[in-house]
């Protein structure tokens, strides 16, 4: 019974120090120094043909080595041990490559976003303003987008948050799995489809053409249930099941249990959950455009009555308008929209951080 | 080939926390070392530390020396993967790999070297590592059902097969039976005594009853006192540890539990 | 009625606690209720609004390739292309996206140093917070631009290729783009999806494999892909069904022509989706209950994606409980 394992003989290493658990090594600065070495070389290659660009640099670089530490391990340490860095240089690569789009998506709205992005942009309407002046906001957009995403919010957190009280602390049998199921299923309707089914909706009840407010909230509230439902079940799940044992045992009915103890305990998690919720709908651009209308320029806070601009759907709008100046507004709204999503994502993990661990 | 090991001054540290402190000791080949102790004194750790397992848990590392045959396994060009498939490792709860049927499982060790073995040597591979676990005659009607399937003892086993079958010279076993029924028990330490005769064995146990009845020689682990790190006592022939302590702690602690 | 079953619990006035408990449960059930009513409302108005144009509809409306439904006399329209175009750049995106996908998960669980790994997934994460519309607008403007010479290239020395066809589009606002964005914006899906499975995946399978001397890539492939398979199944089934329904980002990014050709690189293609939204504020005649037709087949298709999806996660689940 001898070593199973038969490796090449490493030709660069010190006879005298090898063993037979060990197999020529890489020196474990290696992987490190040839990754800066291939990002030089690469670098002035590029530049010597005059043709240096980042993502033809990075993606030369990652090439470079990869075949150097594969074809050097292959050599030194053997197959197993170079399939093993092959693989961790893909890995790697696959989370870079991802990072790729994130940074050139968020550099580009900041950057773009910036030419317009001002006070007077966000506190003036596009009320009298012709499509290509030079002038010009987004304020009645973020009026819509947040009266019809409060609106949206105030119709699906009470459905939501219920309906997983229920899943989590009522429901049996039969009702709890058609529900679960039919959440499932409403967590996969397509935004537009949503949009779609208020359009025709309103089309019966106040016949074809009308659009307000309201019909984009209720579109955005049926995009934002299955969400709520689903992060407030998981919450209420996490309560421990002897402090429902403990009120039960003080003599508390069951509906002041829930109330009292068990929404209480979960509630920074169900925040967490909302604020993701709201984060994901703010966003929602195709209901809107069926809904809530593309055209709208002036200041509008009612509802119920009229066509509601909104930041997503003033982005779009724009872009189809397809100017200069009304894609540096197009910019400018994404760059606002990106960071009410951003601080609504960062302030929902604080939450989550600060306040989630207060049982055990 | 079974394989002596040397350990000098081993030190183990979680982060900045020493969790076992100076150990030295042989191993000797071709025999039974059980290691005993309370919960929590580091024999498990240090165990691990033997075939470079503990590498596994972040924050782990290990100082001294570990020579298994003269050679050391931390030296500055060994690679940890070859000292696993070298010194072998049995655990607690019987884990063979759910989605392979009981032959894959054992074969799976030797495959990662020899991915081209032919069928007729893997087939006799299987049939030998399955032999050599006392396992042979329960499953070779069923070697393509997952291995799941089988009950926890013969997972153990196995488990112990598909360990032998990438040809250790050592074999580490941490708690193997403290999860199995007492027949299951048995029939694992009967396996024990035949390995031997091929294997270096190294085996943590609770069950001082058990250590007495498998092992050849017994090492005695200790906290030094709640919060301190773990300490090597006491280490000797079984029949004398368990007679005849040198250490009134090892006494205490043989004493207390047989009372 | 459900009431407190403690043994222990010494009734306050009777009464008042009933009542307070068939009001608050009440409510609770009714609110799963109300879920149904609405999936039902949705299921119910969209067939309803569909059928006077799927009536006087003058075409076959599952195999027609053209849309022409804004007349109020004998329009034609059919929804062949619009379904084919969605799930060929659904098909794109999952292409590119799972194993990227696989990989960046294996990166945060195996690989990423350990005191980082919350952080970067928490990256990953940032790419669903998105909006659509904004990926858009970076797709048609700052990405297309640069896959015109990549799809040039692709064409010449490609082009053999079927799907590879020549000549390239000048703008690259093409099925692929589009394909490709979708499948940035679905990667955060099938990451997640991936990441809790690979986690879940039990310590000792991973020792097990380590301890017979296998390397970091041998224990992923024996230990943690098995284990995985029906949770990046699942994921990527439901990156699917988000790819399918996704409309800005492809409605801004495709030049669009109705058409079923496979030619990824040439503009032409169409999805359910970014048709509805592009077409709507035209439609007069038949034009809205029309696009109300082909929104019921997107959501038929997605239904079926996201059902499937679900499948295989509860079988993956069974099977390794």
């Amino acid at each position: 019974m001898s070593m199973t394992t038969t490796q090449p003989p490493a030709p660069g290493s010190e006879a005298g120090s090898r063993t037979e658990l060990s197999t020529g090594a890489l020196p474990r600065r290696f992987p490190l120094l040839l990754l800066a070495g291939s990002a030089l070389v690469v670098a002035g290659v590029l530049a010597a043909f005059s043709s240096f660009g980042p993502v033809a640099w990075a993606l030369l670089t990652a090439v470079a080595y990869t075949v150097i530490i594969v074809t050097a391990s292959v050599r030194v340490e053997g197959g197993r041990k170079a399939k093993d860095r092959l693989v961790t240089a893909i890995v790697y690569g696959c989370f870079l490559l991802a990072m790729a789009p994130l940074v050139s998506l968020l550099y580009t709205v900041a950057d773009k976003g910036l030419d317009r992005f001002s006070p007077y942009f966000l506190t003036v309407s596009m009320n009298g303003v012709l499509p290509s002046m030079d002038a010009g906001g987004v304020y009645h957009a973020i009026v819509g987008t947040l009266a019809i995403t409060g609106m949206a919010t105030l119709m699906a957190v009470p459905i939501g948050v219920l309906t997983a009280v229920y899943l989590v602390e009522y429901a049996q049998g039969r009702l709890k799995k058609v529900i679960t199921f039919f959440v499932d299923v409403m967590t996969g309707i397509p935004s537009i489809v949503a949009g779609l089914f208020v359009v025709a909706l309103w089309m019966m009840l106040f016949g074809p053409g009308k659009t307000n407010g309201a019909a984009g909230a209720i579109s955005l509230a049926v995009l934002m249930i299955p969400v709520v439902v689903r992060s407030s079940e998981e919450m209420l799940r996490l309560v421990p099941q002897d402090l429902r044992e403990a009120s039960y045992a003080l003599g508390v009915p069951k509906w002041r249990t829930i109330v009292k103890v068990v929404l209480p305990t979960s509630a920074a998690g169900l925040t967490t959950g909302i604020m993701l919720a709201i984060a994901r709908v703010i966003g929602e651009t195709a209901p809107l455009v069926l809904t809530a209308g593309s055209s709208a320029v002036s200041i509008n806070w009612n509802l119920f009555d009229g066509q509601m601009m909104n930041l997503p759907v003033f982005i779009f709008s724009q872009f189809r308008m397809g100017g200069a100046v009304n894609y540096e507004r197009a910019w400018a709204a994404a760059l606002t929209l990106v960071l009410v999503v951003m601080l609504l994502f960062f302030l929902a993990r604080v939450i989550g951080r600060l306040f989630a661990p207060k049982t055990r | 080939m079974a394989k002596r090991i040397d350990v000098s001054g081993l030190h183990v540290y979680y982060g900045d926390f020493l969790a076992v402190e100076d150990v030295s000791m042989t191993i000797e080949p071709r025999s039974v070392t059980a290691f005993i102790g309370s919960s929590g004194c580091g024999k498990s750790t240090f165990l691990r530390t033997l075939n470079r397992m503990h590498e596994v848990t972040p924050g782990a590392r290990a100082e001294g020396k570990v020579l298994l045959d003269d050679l050391d396994i931390y030296g500055a060009e060994v690679d940890p993967v070859l000292v696993r498939s070298e010194i072998g490792m049995v655990f607690q709860k019987a884990n063979p790999f759910p989605t392979m049927s009981i032959y894959d499982n054992v074969i799976a060790g030797a495959r990662l070297n020899n991915k081209r073995m032919p069928k007729s040597e893997a087939d006799d591979l299987v049939e030998e590592s399955l032999r050599g676990a006392n396992l042979w005659e329960e499953v070779k009607d069923r070697l393509d059902k997952p291995g799941s399937g089988l009950s926890g003892g013969q997972q153990q086993r196995l488990c112990i097969a598909r360990a032998t079958a990438v040809k250790p010279s050592v074999l580490l076993m941490d708690e193997p039976c403290s999860a199995l029924d007492p027949i299951s028990t048995l029939a694992i330490e009967d396996l024990i005594h035949k390995l031997k005769e091929d294997y270096t064995i190294v085996i943590v146990t609770h069950n001082m009853q058990q250590a007495a009845r498998v092992s050849d020689r017994t090492a005695f682990f200790n906290l030094s006192a709640p919060g301190k790190p773990g300490k090597l006592i006491e280490m000797g022939e079984t029949n004398q540890i368990f007679t005849r302590p040198e250490k009134k702690e090892t006494e205490n602690y043989i004493t207390g539990r047989f009372g | 009625m459900t009431t407190t079953d403690s043994p222990k619990a010494a009734p306050p006035p009777a009464g008042k606690r009933r009542i307070g408990d068939v009001v608050f449960a009440g409510l609770a059930r009714g609110s799963g209720i109300l879920i149904l009513l609405i999936l039902a409302g949705v299921a119910a108005f969209l067939l309803v609004q569909a059928w006077p144009s799927l009536m006087a509809n003058t075409s076959n409306f599952l195999t027609d390739q053209s849309w022409d439904a804004n007349s109020r006399e004998n329009p034609s329209f059919g929804v062949a292309a619009l379904a084919f175009g969605t799930v060929l750049a659904a098909t794109i995106a999952l292409a590119l996206a799972t194993p990227v996908a696989i990989g960046i998960a294996l990166f945060i669980v195996y690989y990423a140093p350990r005191r980082l790994a919350a952080t970067l997934g928490y990256l990953v994460d940032l790419l669903a917070a998105i909006p659509s519309v904004v990926y858009g607008l970076w797709g048609m403007m700052i990405l297309a631009p640069k896959l015109v010479p990549v799809y040039e290239g692709m064409t010449r020395y490609l082009g053999w290729i079927p799907l590879f066809a020549g000549p390239a589009s000048t703008s690259a606002r093409t099925l692929l783009t589009a394909g490709i964005v979708l499948a940035v914006m679905i990667l955060p899906i099938i990451t997640a999806m991936s990441r809790d499975v690979f986690q879940q995946v039990p310590q000792g399978h991973r020792e097990a494999a380590l301890a017979m001397g296998a390397t970091r890539w041998e224990m992923i492939r024996l230990a943690v892909l098995p284990f995985g398979k029906s949770g990046i199944v699942g994921g990527a089934m439901l990156g699917m069904g988000r790819a399918l329904g996704e409309t800005m980002a492809v409605a801004m990014i495709l030049s669009p022509s109705l058409a079923i050709s496979f030619d990824l690189l040439q503009s032409g293609n169409q999805t359910i989706a970014a048709h509805i939204a592009l077409q709507y504020p035209e439609a007069t005649g038949y034009g809205v209950s029309a696009l109300i037709a082909a929104g019921l087949v997107l959501f038929a298709i997605t239904l079926a994606v996201n059902m499937g999806a679900r499948y295989v996660v509860a079988r993956g689940n069974k099977e390794s409980a």
